[in-house]
Parts: structure tokens; C-alpha cells; sequence
């Protein structure tokens, strides 16, 4: 690093300073952040705290904390990750703008400022620091999310720009988001990986329908996407035509560094919420459990797992900073949060007791979460891709063993096998 | 591990590593299953050289740490005794070392500079037999009598203590704890030996019938070491629990490589997906647990607020997860991974018998319970 730089690097400490000052006198307390699946509320309020969260990152763009790690040529600060996990430790305990984060920040922000034109980094890179633009990823499709290379959405030539036809889904507050990052197929006699190409798009447009799915708990924030010859100008193509899967591979990247990356500011205490956020201790105090020796080995487990978790995070960002880690190593956290998760989840719907089959609202307090919590339980371990292409993942690239064989190699993606009750 | 040792550090980790790649290869473990101490003085004093006793000792005292964190310095070292199953009471002799040092005073000097030498080996007596037998229980009597003091009671299981001169022995006395520095040839001390699945480390079972001692060998003050074994007992957590990492790492090393080389329907182990995911989830415990063992040395080098309850997190989930990786490795080994003849067996020997050493993993899991109740009640 040249001198001139470092002489212009904002100290961490005084930065620290600077955001503490800021966060405690401008943003709400809300005690330990909680990420879970949100639950059932209404539009109104979804919209509310969609709002909220708009204006929070306003305010922290207009006072300098947003986009830490963004260059300054993008309105960002160009600082280090140091001062980003400074960030993340002052702004724990106080609201942040937790719908812009992922995926606006990581991935789609992170894959454009890699691989977007000039034109494109400056036009959105500065709307998501100010809470102006939302994104989502429209990466899985109705025919399959793991093999994310097995797009079908397709995009055509149409004079000086392309139309893209087919089906989104999965996206997360898509019908309240801006826009998009879209994988779509522009050659289909070439393999499978050779043929893609990476648009943008804004999302709500006469041409796209969206669609709300319902999940198990009641939540509606869930969304299909029906992209009906949407007209998206080449401007808006990000990395060259059907080289798309050189993006997709940075995306995939981007995408399991999740809270992790640089690029997004979270919370330091958050915990990945389960049982609605109480604590293991809590419930087990509702369910009159806490001085039976089985529920207390659970509620020491639970918490094992909560602190393993923080400090393995800590390493494998640690570790993936300064290349003692593989770069794929974020996959090796994901394999222990999915499995930690899963085992959480199971603990806190065991220490209910039978209020995790029937329950009361007016009487069993933290306890009326926990079957319809006990129902998601594996959503963390499908959502941003599952636990076995994470396996996958850990094995082939951080381990080194053999890939798996697949039948879509050296064909044309036109002719790979599909499953003989897919529609194309 | 750290990811990031200083230079210092490496070197220090460096040399005992080489020492021990010398002089305790897996043939000399398999020589000393049959010896009665499990390692030779000589060597102990070698080891010694190395600055094996003194890095938890204060520079005025004779010792002197690497980095200023000499717990995160000796974590490296027991690290790579885990790494290799190496023998040695480690542990034990640095915690005695680290308690004279810091609460004995002067009157203990003569023998610390002894055990920072290496001429003499001091071990520490907490555990104690059934009924007492569980995570923080002690019954072990101390009380004055005249100017001397007595002890009265049984410990067990005590590591090297057939190799020490001196006990550090841990009672009660009234409401509090109180440590003594008892001669191991003192009158009334009978020692015993026990079996264990350890090669090489060795573990006896000390009576003291009304042992009797001057006042002068009290480490700190009568009925008032609570705080000080509480420090010694999560010394020995996260020690072992840096211990148990290497002994994971080794047969995690050792089984990977295994898969790769290991051949069965024209195609290698590495190669089927069932292992392959096997071996992801073999991954993310065995970091999870060098991060967890990092993370609990680190906090009780620092006397942080939160030591306690990563000491106990670092025993619950290595002692568990440690167990499953290995017992995974066996697995994954097939009938060789249950021989005599394979290396992999000291590994979970060596994991084995620290997880039993200093309470349960379901143990500390209660403890984990009791601090998180107690905060609970202070917020
Ligand atoms: C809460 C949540 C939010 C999401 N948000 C988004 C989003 O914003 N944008 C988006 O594009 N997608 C999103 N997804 C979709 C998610 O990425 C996909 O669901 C996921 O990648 C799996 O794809 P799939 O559902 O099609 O299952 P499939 O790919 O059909 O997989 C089905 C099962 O087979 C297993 N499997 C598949 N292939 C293999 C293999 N080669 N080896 C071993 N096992 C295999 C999978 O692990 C899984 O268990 C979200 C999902 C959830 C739950």
C-alpha cells in the first residue's frame, strides 16, 4: 500500500469512535439481534419495516458508515474489513437495516463491483448505500436451485438488447425489492456452463409477474417470478455474452460469504435465531424445565454450539483474510451451521415439551414458537444452498477429492437429461 | 490452532515439534506402553530445556512466556503433544508450576526451580473417587492442627504422580478450598496405580492418611483458593482441550490421506460421495474446534469475563465432537483402523482419556447451564 493511501486511511479507532457516537445517538436499542425466518405479520408492517430499514441505511450513508469496504470511487469509504467488524461490534445491539444486507450487499453488490461495467457500478453501487435499491438474486428455478448452472430461464437476441423468458423462484421480499441479478441461458447448443450469461433487471415491470409463496410458518415473503419477454438493454448485461458461469462461479462465492463478507454490516452479537429468540434457558424456565438434568445438558448444548459457531466464524473470516484459509472455506462454516441449526431448532422444540404440539398465545409465552419453528428447521440448510452442495463444496475444493461425474459434460445443454415430467 | 502465530511463537511450536518427531516416533510410544513412568527423566529434562515448565511462570520466578500470553504459548506445545500422543505430564507439571508461581510466595522456590529445570516433576491432585467423583465436588480434608497442617482423603485419578516429588493437593477446608504442597514421600502418602487407555500417560490413585505437614507448604491462604483451583482447573480445560484439537488433527490427516489412497470398486474412497460428505462434516467440527480452543485459551490467558464459560464449551464440544471425528476415523479406516498396529488408535486414546480428565463434557454442559443461569439473574 502506498504511503499516500495509508496516510488517508481513516484510524480504526477513531472510526470505531465515530460509528459508536453515531449508532448510540441516532439508532433504536433493540437489545440482541435475532435473524430468523420472519414470521407471519402483515403487508403493512413488512412494508413499515421495509422502510425503516431504507431510512437507517440513508442515515448511516449520510454519516458515513455505509459501504465500508465499497471504494470511494462508488461512494463507499474504502476502508478494511477491520473497521467493518469494528462496525459490526458498536452497531451490536442496535437496529440495522437487516433486509439490505444480503443479498444487496453480498452477493449482488459484491459480483458487480467484480465483474459490472463502470457505468453499472456507479449507477447502482451508490443506490444500495443509500437504501434506494434492493436487490434479490434470481438464480433458482422451478427445475432446480443446486444446480444453479442448469438455468433454463433463457435470454434471446432482440436487436441491440435481449428478452428473457421463464421462471424465478424462491426469492425472499422479491415484491418489495428493486431489482435483480438474473443467470440466464443465451446458448443452449453448447455445455451446460458455456452458454450462460449474467443480466440486471429492475424487478417490478409490466413483463414480470411475481408471485407470493407460502411457507410453513405462515410467512409470505417467499416469491416466484415470472419473466414473460422482459426487454432488458445490453447495457444491462454484466460480464460477456455466455461467460456467465465465470460470474456465476464468483457469485456462488460471494453468495456463502453471506454475513460474513466484508460488504455487509451485521450485527456481532446476532445470533441465528431460533425459537423466535429466546434463549434455550428462557424456554426451558416457561416450560417449568430448568431444574431437570436432561433440559439443562440441552440448554449447555445449545449454547455450545451458539458460542462454537461465533468463534468458528471468526476463524474462518480470520482465516480467509489472510489466505491461512482456502478460499472456499466459508462452505466449511456452512456445513456447521446448517448441522448446529438443525440441532438448536430440535433442542428448543424438545425442552417445550407438548406446548411444541398445541399450544396457547395467551398462556405458553416464548413457548407457542416452537412447533411452527421445529417445521422450518431445515430452511437454513436449504436456503443459499444446501448442506450437501456445501459438502460438496468442502470435499472437492477445500479437501481436493474427486468431483462428482455428471452426465451434462462435453453435451450440449440442449440434450442433457432432464426429468421426464419437467416442462421446458 | 492459530492461524497466525508470531515468529517467536512458531519457533517455540517448531522445536518441540521436532523434538518430539525425534524422539517419540509412534515406535517409541508402542516401546513405552510397557514402561511403568511412560517417559524417561532424562528426556522430561530435555523437554524442560525446551521451556516446557516455565512459560506459564513469571519472569521474577524463573519462567518467562514467549508472547506475554504464556497460556496461549504452552497451548501451542500441547498442541503438538496431541498432535503426536506425545507423553509427559505437561498439564499437570505447568499448572503446579503456574500456581506456585503465582499465590506460592518464597517458600516454594527451591521447588519450582527444580520443576522449571526439569530435575523434578510436581503433579496436581483435584479429582477424587466416587461419591466425590463429580465436576467440582471435593472432599479431601485440610485442616490446621498446631502449626502443621493435615490432610486426610483419597484423589484420583492424579496423572504421573508415581513420577513426582511433589503433590499439589486440593481439599476443603470448612466452606473453602485450600492447596497444599505435599512431599510425594511424605508419611500417611500411599500411591497407587491405575490403568488407563493412555500409552504412555500414566494416572494413580494418592491416599493421604492424616499427612501431615508444616503450614509453610500451604500454596496461598487456608479456605481461601476457590478462585486460584478455578483457575487451575480452566488452565487444564483449554490445555487439554488444545491437546484433543491436535490429537483430531492428526487422524483427521491421517484418515484423509487414507481416503485418497485407498482403492475399492476401481475407485478411491475420496471418490464417493457418502465419504466425501462425511469427511465435510469430519471438517467443519474439527475447525470448529481448533476455533473453540482458541477462542477458551485465549479468554483464560486473559482472565476475561467470559473464561469460564468458553473453558467449559471448549471440554463439551471437543470432548464430544472430538470422540465422534475419531471414532468417524476408525470408521472410515475399516478393519486396520482397529488395530494395534495403526497409528490412528493413540489419537483417540490420547482424546479419549482427556475427555474423561477434569468433569464430562455433560459436565461442563451443567456448568455452562449454572453460568448462563447465574448472568441471567445479575442482567
Ligand atoms: C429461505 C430461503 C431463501 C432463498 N432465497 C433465494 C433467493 O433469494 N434467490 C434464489 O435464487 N434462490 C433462493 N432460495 C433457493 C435455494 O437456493 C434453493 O432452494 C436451493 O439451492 C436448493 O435448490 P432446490 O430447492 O431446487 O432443490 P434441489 O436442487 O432440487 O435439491 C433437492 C435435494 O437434493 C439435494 N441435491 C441436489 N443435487 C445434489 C447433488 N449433486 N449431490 C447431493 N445432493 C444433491 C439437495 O441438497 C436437496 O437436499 C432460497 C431458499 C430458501 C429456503
Amino acid at each position: 500500500m502506498s504511503s499516500l493511501v495509508a496516510a488517508e486511511m481513516e484510524d480504526l479507532e477513531a472510526f470505531r469512535g465515530r460509528a459508536r457516537a453515531f449508532i448510540r445517538g441516532n439508532l433504536r436499542p433493540i437489545g440482541s439481534t435475532v435473524m430468523t425466518v420472519r414470521s407471519r405479520v402483515s403487508d403493512e408492517e413488512e412494508l413499515a419495516a421495509v422502510a425503516r430499514d431504507r431510512e437507517v441505511q440513508r442515515m448511516l450513508f449520510d454519516a458515513r458508515l455505509a459501504g465500508v469496504c465499497v471504494p470511494r470511487e462508488y461512494d463507499g469509504l474504502g476502508l478494511t474489513p477491520a473497521h467493518q467488524r469494528a462496525l459490526n461490534e458498536e452497531i451490536a445491539g442496535f437496529e440495522f437495516p437487516s433486509r439490505i444486507q444480503v443479498p444487496t450487499f453480498a452477493p449482488c453488490a459484491a459480483v458487480l463491483l467484480e465483474f459490472g461495467t463502470e457505468e453499472q457500478k456507479r449507477r447502482h453501487i451508490p443506490a444500495m448505500l443509500r437504501g434506494e435499491e434492493i436487490w434479490m438474486q434470481f438464480l433458482s428455478e422451478p427445475s432446480g436451485g443446486s444446480d444453479v448452472a442448469g438455468a433454463l430461464t433463457s435470454a434471446t437476441r432482440d436487436g441491440d438488447g435481449w428478452l428473457l423468458n421463464g421462471s424465478k423462484v424462491w426469492t425472499t421480499g422479491a415484491w418489495w425489492s428493486d431489482w435483480a441479478l438474473c443467470l440466464a441461458r443465451t446458448d443452449w447448443d453448447v455445455a451446460k456452463h458455456a452458454g450462460l450469461t449474467v443480466f440486471i433487471l429492475p424487478i417490478h415491470q409490466p413483463s414480470i409477474d411475481v408471485h407470493r409463496i407460502e411457507m410453513l410458518n405462515g410467512n409470505r415473503e417467499f416469491c416466484q417470478e415470472f419473466l414473460n419477454d422482459v426487454r432488458v438493454p445490453d447495457d444491462d448485461r454484466v460480464g460477456d455474452v455466455n461467460d456467465g458461469w465465470t460470474v456465476g462461479t464468483r457469485w456462488m462465492f460471494h453468495e456463502r460469504m453471506s454475513y460474513n463478507s466484508p460488504l455487509v454490516t451485521f450485527p456481532a452479537d446476532a445470533i441465528h435465531g431460533v425459537a423466535g429468540g429466546a434463549s434455550t434457558l428462557e424456554l426451558a424456565r416457561a416450560a417449568g424445565r430448568a431444574d431437570d438434568a436432561r433440559v439443562r445438558d440441552l440448554i449447555g448444548e445449545a449454547q455450545t454450539l451458539e458460542i462454537v459457531w461465533r468463534e468458528l466464524q471468526r476463524r474462518v473470516g480470520e482465516g480467509i483474510a489472510t489466505g491461512t484459509m482456502s478460499s472456499q472455506s466459508s462452505a466449511v462454516a456452512r456445513v456447521f451451521h446448517c448441522l448446529a441449526t438443525m440441532r438448536q431448532t430440535t433442542i428448543a422444540f424438545d425442552v417445550a415439551g407438548g406446548a411444541g404440539g398445541a399450544w396457547s398465545n395467551d398462556d405458553d409465552g416464548p413457548l407457542a414458537r416452537a412447533g411452527t419453528d421445529f417445521l422450518m428447521r431445515q430452511v437454513s440448510c436449504i436456503g443459499g444452498g444446501t448442506t450437501e452442495m456445501a459438502r460438496n463444496v468442502v470435499s472437492e475444493r477445500v479437501l481436493g477429492m474427486p468431483r462428482e461425474r455428471t452426465l451434462d459434460k462435453d453435451v450440449a445443454f440442449r440434450d442433457v437429461p432432464r426429468s421426464p415430467t419437467a416442462k421446458r | 490452532m492459530l492461524l497466525q502465530p508470531t515468529s517467536d511463537q512458531e519457533l517455540l511450536r517448531e522445536t518441540t515439534a521436532r523434538f518430539l518427531d525425534e524422539t517419540v516416533p509412534p515406535a517409541e510410544l508402542r516401546r513405552l506402553r510397557d514402561d511403568p513412568v511412560g517417559f524417561a527423566d532424562a528426556w522430561w529434562k530435555r523437554g524442560a530445556e525446551l521451556g516446557w515448565t516455565s512459560l506459564l511462570v513469571s519472569e521474577e520466578n524463573g519462567g518467562g512466556s514467549i508472547s506475554d500470553r504464556g497460556l496461549v504459548d504452552l497451548s501451542l506445545l500441547t498442541y503438538e503433544f496431541g498432535r503426536r500422543a506425545a507423553p509427559g505430564p505437561l498439564v499437570p507439571a505447568s499448572i503446579v508450576a503456574a500456581a506456585l508461581s503465582g499465590t506460592g510466595g518464597n517458600a516454594h522456590a527451591p521447588v519450582l526451580a527444580r520443576l522449571l529445570s526439569g530435575d523434578a516433576i510436581a503433579t496436581w491432585c483435584l479429582a477424587e473417587p466416587r461419591p466425590n467423583d463429580r465436576l467440582g465436588a471435593i472432599a479431601l480434608e485440610i485442616r490446621s492442627d498446631g502449626g502443621d497442617v493435615l490432610l486426610s482423603g483419597v484423589k484420583r485419578p492424579v496423572e504421573a504422580a508415581a513420577s513426582a516429588s511433589h503433590l499439589l493437593v486440593t481439599g476443603r477446608t470448612g466452606d473453602g478450598l485450600t492447596q497444599v504442597l505435599v512431599p510425594a514421600d511424605a508419611p500417611g502418602v500411599t500411591i497407587a496405580p491405575m490403568e488407563s487407555v493412555d500409552l504412555t500417560r500414566r494416572f494413580h490413585r494418592v491416599t493421604f492418611e492424616s499427612v501431615r505437614v508444616p503450614a509453610s507448604a500451604l500454596v496461598g491462604e487456608p479456605g481461601r483458593a476457590d478462585m486460584q483451583v478455578e483457575r487451575q482447573l480452566q488452565q487444564a480445560l483449554v490445555l487439554l482441550a488444545a491437546e484433543s484439537v491436535g490429537a483430531m488433527q492428526s487422524g483427521f490427516d491421517m484418515t484423509l490421506a487414507w481416503a485418497f489412497d485407498r482403492f475399492s470398486f476401481g475407485r478411491p474412497l475420496a471418490s464417493y460421495q457418502a465419504i466425501k460428505h462425511r469427511f465435510a462434516d469430519l471438517k467443519a467440527w474439527l475447525e470448529a474446534s481448533h476455533a473453540i480452543a482458541d477462542a477458551a485459551v485465549a479468554a483464560v490467558d486473559a482472565g476475561s469475563e467470559e473464561a469460564a464459560e468458553l473453558a467449559s464449551i471448549a471440554k463439551a464440544y471437543v470432548g464430544d465432537q472430538g470422540a465422534e471425528l475419531l471414532q468417524d476415523c476408525v470408521q472410515l479406516h475399516g478393519g486396520i483402523g482397529v488395530t494395534f498396529e495403526h497409528d490412528l488408535h493413540f489419537f483417540l486414546r490420547r482424546l479419549t482419556v482427556d475427555r474423561a480428565l477434569y468433569g464430562t463434557p455433560a459436565e461442563h454442559r451443567q456448568r455452562l447451564t449454572a453460568l448462563l443461569e447465574r448472568r441471567a439473574e445479575a442482567a
